[in-house]
C-alpha cells in the first residue's frame, strides 16, 4: 500500500474540567506515510492517548480535521474502524470472558467467519505465547499476559493501520524485547503501518523510524531518533578526576573543551557535551595529561532521547513525574 | 512468543462489511457466553426474590375461594427476579468501561445501535432462566401456573427486560467511571417502581395518589398480566395492557441506549 495513511490538520481538542479548559492537543499538523513505523513521545498529559483516541474515531475533535486510512474521522467514522485496529491503554478484554472467547468475537467483529476468527485465535495465541492461559478467565490472568492478550485482539484482522497506546506498560524486559520484535515483523512482514506511544525512550530509539516528541499537546520535534539525537544533543563525556580542584580548573580554564561544548561540574566530575565525543576524548586527556591533571575514569556517552528533551523543554522526561511532585 | 503469523485467515485490504444483524448477534453471543459458561451465576441473583418468597410468603393470608397466596405472590416475584436482574446489568457495562473492554468494541466496526440492542437482548436469557427457576421452585409449594399462560408470560416478561436492561445500560452510559452514581439512582428508582406496581402487597386499597401513581407505572401492567397468564387468563384486556407496557419499555429503552451509544 503506498500514500498517505494519516493526515491531521490543525487537530485540536479540548476538555472542561471544572469550568477550566484543558487544551490537550493544541493543532496538530501530522502527516504518516502507510508503511511508517512512529513514536509518540512525551511526558504524563502530553496529548498522547488523546490523539489516538480522535484518530481512532473514541473523541470528536474540538476543531481541525483528521483523514485516516483515506477517510475522514468525523464524516465515516465506521469505514476507519473498520480500516484500523486499536490497542488501548487499558484492557481490550473484558474481565469475565475468557481469552479465547473475546479473541473470536472480536474477529466477528471484524466480519470474519466463525471459523477463520477460531483459527486466527489460535494463531495468535500460540504466537503470543497464550497457550496456557487463553481458556481461563481474563481477571485471572497477570498484567502481562493480559496485556499479551490485548496485543492479540488488536491484531486479530490484520489490520493495515494499527494504534498502540503504551503497548509495553506492564511487560517485563523479556515480553517488551518480543513485542518490539513483533511489532517489527508487523511492519517488515506485511507492511503494516504502526503508530505508538510510549514513555520508553529506548524503544522509541530501537523501534520507530520517526520519533515525534509531544509536549503540551504540541509536537516539539518530529525527525529519526538519530537526527534527532545529532540536532538537539551532544556527546557526552565525563571525566572523573583526582580533586575537585582539579574539576574546578578543567571548568575554569575550558582545558581541551572545544568551542561551543556545554560543561559541567559535580564534584570531582566533570561532564562535557560536545559533538564527536568519542573522537575527541584521547586529545582532551592528552591535553589534561600535559596541564599535569590526573584523570581517574573517563567515559563517553552517545546521547539519549532524554537529553534530546531535556534539550527541547528544559526538562527531564525520565524525572517528568517526580520533578513536578516535588513542585507541588 | 514466536513471530507474527502470517494473516492468511484475516481479511486483507478492503474490510469486509457486516450486516445489523450480524453485528447484533455477535454482541449478543459474546454477552451470552459467560452466562452460558457459568449457569450457576444465575442463582446467586435469583437469591434476593427466593428470600422474599420464603419470608413474605408465609405472611399472607390466603385468598378467599380457596385460591393458595402463592398463586398471587409468585408472578409478581418472576417480575421482580427480572427487575433486579434487568436494572442491575448495566454494572457489567460499567466495568468494562473502566477495564477499557468497551473502548475497544466502540473502535471495532460493529455498530452503536447493535452494542445496545445485542447487549439487551441477552438479558432474555437470565430473565427467562430465572423464571423458570422460580416456577420449578414453588410447584412443590401448591403453585399451579397455567401452562400456556406461563409461556406468554414469559414472552412479555423477556420484551420487558429487554427494555429494563437498555435503561440500565444507558444509566452506565451516563454515569461513567462514577459507580456509586449508577448504584444510588437504580436503588432509589427501584423500590418505589416495585413497591407502586403492587408486586409484594396490593396497591387497590391505598390512597389516591398511590393509586394514580400505579396507574402511571408500567411495570404494574406487566405485573398484571403475568398474575392473569399464570392464572391461566390468555386473551384478556389485562394480558394485552401488559404487552403494550413491556413493548413501550422496550422501544423507549433501546431508542435512548442507542442514542447514549452514539454518545459514546
Ligand atoms: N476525558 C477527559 N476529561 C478531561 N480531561 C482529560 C480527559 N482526557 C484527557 N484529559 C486531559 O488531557 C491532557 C492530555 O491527556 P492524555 O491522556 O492525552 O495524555 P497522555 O500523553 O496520553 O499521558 P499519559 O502518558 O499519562 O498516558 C491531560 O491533561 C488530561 O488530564
Ligand atoms: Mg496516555
Amino acid at each position: 500500500m503506498n500514500g498517505t495513511m494519516i493526515r491531521t490538520r490543525g487537530l485540536t481538542r479540548h476538555f472542561t474540567v471544572k469550568k477550566e479548559t484543558v487544551e490537550a492537543v493544541r493543532g496538530l499538523d501530522l502527516h504518516v506515510e502507510a508503511g511508517e513505523l512512529v513514536a509518540l513521545l512525551g511526558p504524563n498529559g502530553a496529548g498522547k492517548s488523546t490523539t489516538l483516541r480522535m484518530l481512532t474515531t473514541l473523541l470528536p475533535p474540538t476543531s481541525g480535521t483528521a483523514e485516516v486510512a483515506g477517510l475522514d474521522v468525523t464524516a465515516d467514522p465506521r469505514g476507519v474502524r473498520a480500516r484500523i485496529g486499536y490497542i488501548g491503554q487499558g484492557n481490550g478484554a473484558a474481565h469475565s470472558q475468557r481469552g479465547r472467547d473475546e479473541l473470536v468475537s472480536q474477529g466477528r467483529a471484524y466480519g470474519l467467519s466463525r471459523t477463520a476468527a477460531r483459527a486466527r485465535a489460535a494463531e495468535l495465541i500460540a504466537s503470543l505465547d497464550l497457550e496456557g492461559v487463553a481458556d481461563r478467565l481474563v481477571s485471572s490472568l497477570s498484567g502481562g499476559q493480559r496485556r499479551r492478550l490485548d496485543i492479540a485482539m488488536g491484531l486479530i484482522h490484520a489490520p493495515d493501520l494499527l494504534f498502540l497506546d503504551e503497548p509495553s506498560t506492564g511487560l517485563d524486559p523479556q515480553n517488551r524485547a518480543n513485542l518490539q520484535e513483533h511489532i517489527a515483523a508487523l511492519r517488515a512482514e506485511h507492511g503494516t503501518t504502526i503508530v505508538l506511544t510510549t514513555h520508553y525512550l529506548d524503544e522509541a530509539d530501537q523501534l520507530a523510524e520517526r520519533v515525534i516528541v509531544i509536549d503540551h499537546g504540541q509536537v516539539i520535534a518530529d525527525d529519526t531518533p538519530e537526527r534527532l539525537k545529532a540536532d538537539h544533543a551532544g556527546d557526552r563525556i565525563t571525566l572523573t578526576l583526582g580533586h575537585e580542584r582539579d574539576a574546578r580548573r578543567v571548568v575554569a580554564e575550558r582545558l581541551g573543551v572545544v568551542a561551543g561544548g556545554r560543561v559541567e561540574r559535580a564534584g570531582a566530575q566533570v561532564v562535557i557535551e560536545t559533538d564527536g565525543g568519542a573522537r575527541l576524548a584521547p586529545k582532551l586527556l592528552r591535553g589534561l595529561d600535559e596541564a599535569g591533571i590526573e584523570v581517574a575514569a573517563v567515559e563517553v556517552a552517545r546521547p539519549t532521547l532524554d537529553d534530546v528533551f531535556l534539550n527541547l523543554t528544559g526538562r527531564s522526561l525520565r524525572e517528568e513525574s517526580a520533578t513536578t511532585g516535588e513542585a507541588a | 512468543m514466536s513471530a507474527v503469523p502470517s494473516p492468511l485467515n484475516a481479511p486483507k485490504g478492503r474490510p469486509m462489511s457486516t450486516s445489523m444483524v450480524m453485528d447484533t448477534a455477535v454482541v449478543f453471543g459474546r454477552e451470552l457466553r459467560p452466562v452460558l459458561r457459568n449457569p450457576f451465576s444465575l442463582v446467586f441473583t435469583m437469591v434476593q426474590p427466593l428470600f422474599f418468597l420464603a419470608l413474605f410468603g408465609p405472611l399472607l393470608p390466603d385468598v378467599p375461594g380457596g385460591g393458595s397466596a402463592l398463586q398471587w405472590f409468585v408472578p409478581g416475584i418472576i417480575v421482580m427476579s427480572c427487575l433486579f436482574a434487568g436494572s442491575t446489568t448495566g454494572s457489567n457495562l460499567q466495568f468494562e468501561m473502566q477495564t477499557g473492554s468497551h473502548e475497544r468494541t466502540l473502535v471495532s466496526p460493529l455498530r452503536r445501535s447493535a452494542l445496545i440492542v445485542g447487549r439487551s437482548l441477552k438479558e432474555i436469557v437470565p430473565i427467562v432462566g430465572q423464571a423458570a427457576l422460580i416456577v420449578a421452585a414453588t410447584v412443590p409449594f401448591g403453585f399451579r401456573p397455567h401452562l400456556g399462560g406461563a409461556v406468554v408470560g414469559l414472552l412479555i416478561l423477556g420484551v420487558f427486560g429487554v427494555g429494563l436492561g437498555a435503561f440500565s445500560y444507558t444509566l452506565a452510559l451516563a454515569s461513567k467511571d462514577q459507580e456509586w452514581m449508577f448504584w444510588a439512582i437504580q436503588q432509589t428508582l427501584i423500590f418505589p417502581l416495585m413497591l407502586l406496581a403492587g408486586m409484594l402487597l396490593p396497591v387497590d386499597d391505598g390512597p389516591g395518589w398511590m393509586q394514580v401513581l400505579s396507574k402511571l407505572n408500567p411495570l404494574t401492567y406487566v405485573v398484571d398480566a403475568e398474575r392473569a397468564l399464570f392464572g391461566g387468563e390468555l386473551a384478556s384486556a389485562t394480558v394485552a395492557q401488559g404487552a403494550v407496557a413491556a413493548l413501550v419499555v422496550a422501544g423507549l429503552g433501546l431508542l435512548v441506549g442507542t442514542r447514549a451509544m452514539r454518545r459514546a
